[in-house]
């Protein structure tokens, strides 16, 4: 993929766009009468089983032209999660209720991390399948 | 407030990819941009509750393109492919490094901007 590719980059900036609008929904959705921040939470689940389930899914890379693919991983996914929120969001509740924002930190590791390997495993188990 | 959202995450994603691309180094580019993202989010939220800039500017430059421009799911997805290599010391080193200087940086900058007001 070359650097000036145009195309490639509004693609990635379209996604952006969609993922951002999307993370900004489910803030509204979410009713935001608790502390804790679940929004985010979810937001960043979600992505993380999404993009390791794509990423690990070569049959979607052959399908989909380059233009596409990272429209999808980098500009949807990477613009749906974020991390900057997650830091603010940390710094915020440490200054209320410190529990929770360690707590915060922790869950969104462990689980996210969690997300990635089901979507993963699931690729993997969906690619033996097929072949 | 929608639009103005779509549009920080159109600038805030491609950004990120430019970065990527020309890093050229897995890791680095994500390590890099949920830092620098996290400490301009920390001021631009400061700037907002201090209500020196207005609600249009946040949603576009903090909730649009500060939340677009960092990633969650590429940073758990790099750390369970080091996983994945056995790479146990580095996974660890990644994602300690990327939660302390992020969120240690941006509560230096957030207590600054704090005090000196």
């Amino acid at each position: 993929m070359k650097e000036g590719d145009w195309k490639t980059v509004l693609s990635v900036g379209a996604g952006g766009m969609l993922g951002a609008v999307g993370r900004y929904a489910v803030t509204i959705v979410i009713p935001a009468n608790t502390l804790f921040p679940y929004a985010t939470l979810l937001a960043n689940l979600v992505g993380c089983f999404f993009l390791s389930f794509i990423m690990h899914l070569p049959i979607i890379k052959k399908r989909l032209s380059p233009a596409v693919f990272v429209a999808l991983t980098v500009g949807l996914i990477g613009g749906f999660t974020t991390f900057s929120t997650l830091t603010i969001e940390a710094i915020s509740l440490w200054s209320v209720v410190p529990i929770l924002a360690i707590g915060y930190i922790v869950i969104s590791i462990i689980a996210g991390l969690s997300c990635c390997f089901l979507g993963l495993k699931l690729a993997s188990r969906l690619e033996r399948s097929s072949s | 407030m929608m639009v103005l959202v779509a549009i920080g995450g159109f600038f805030g994603a491609i950004l990120r990819f430019m970065i990527a691309l020309h890093i050229n180094k897995r890791l680095v580019g994500t390590w890099i941009v949920n830092i620098t993202g996290s400490v301009l989010l920390a001021y631009l939220f400061h700037l907002h509750q201090q209500e020196n800039i207005s609600d249009g500017i946040w949603a576009i430059a903090g909730i649009g393109f500060c939340g677009a421009f960092t990633t969650f799911s590429t940073f758990g997805n790099e750390t369970i492919m080091l996983i994945q290599e056995n790479k146990y010391k580095q996974a660890v080193r990644y994602v300690v490094s990327s939660l302390v200087i992020s969120i240690g940086s941006a509560a230096i900058v957030l207590h600054l901007l704090t005090s000196t007001n």
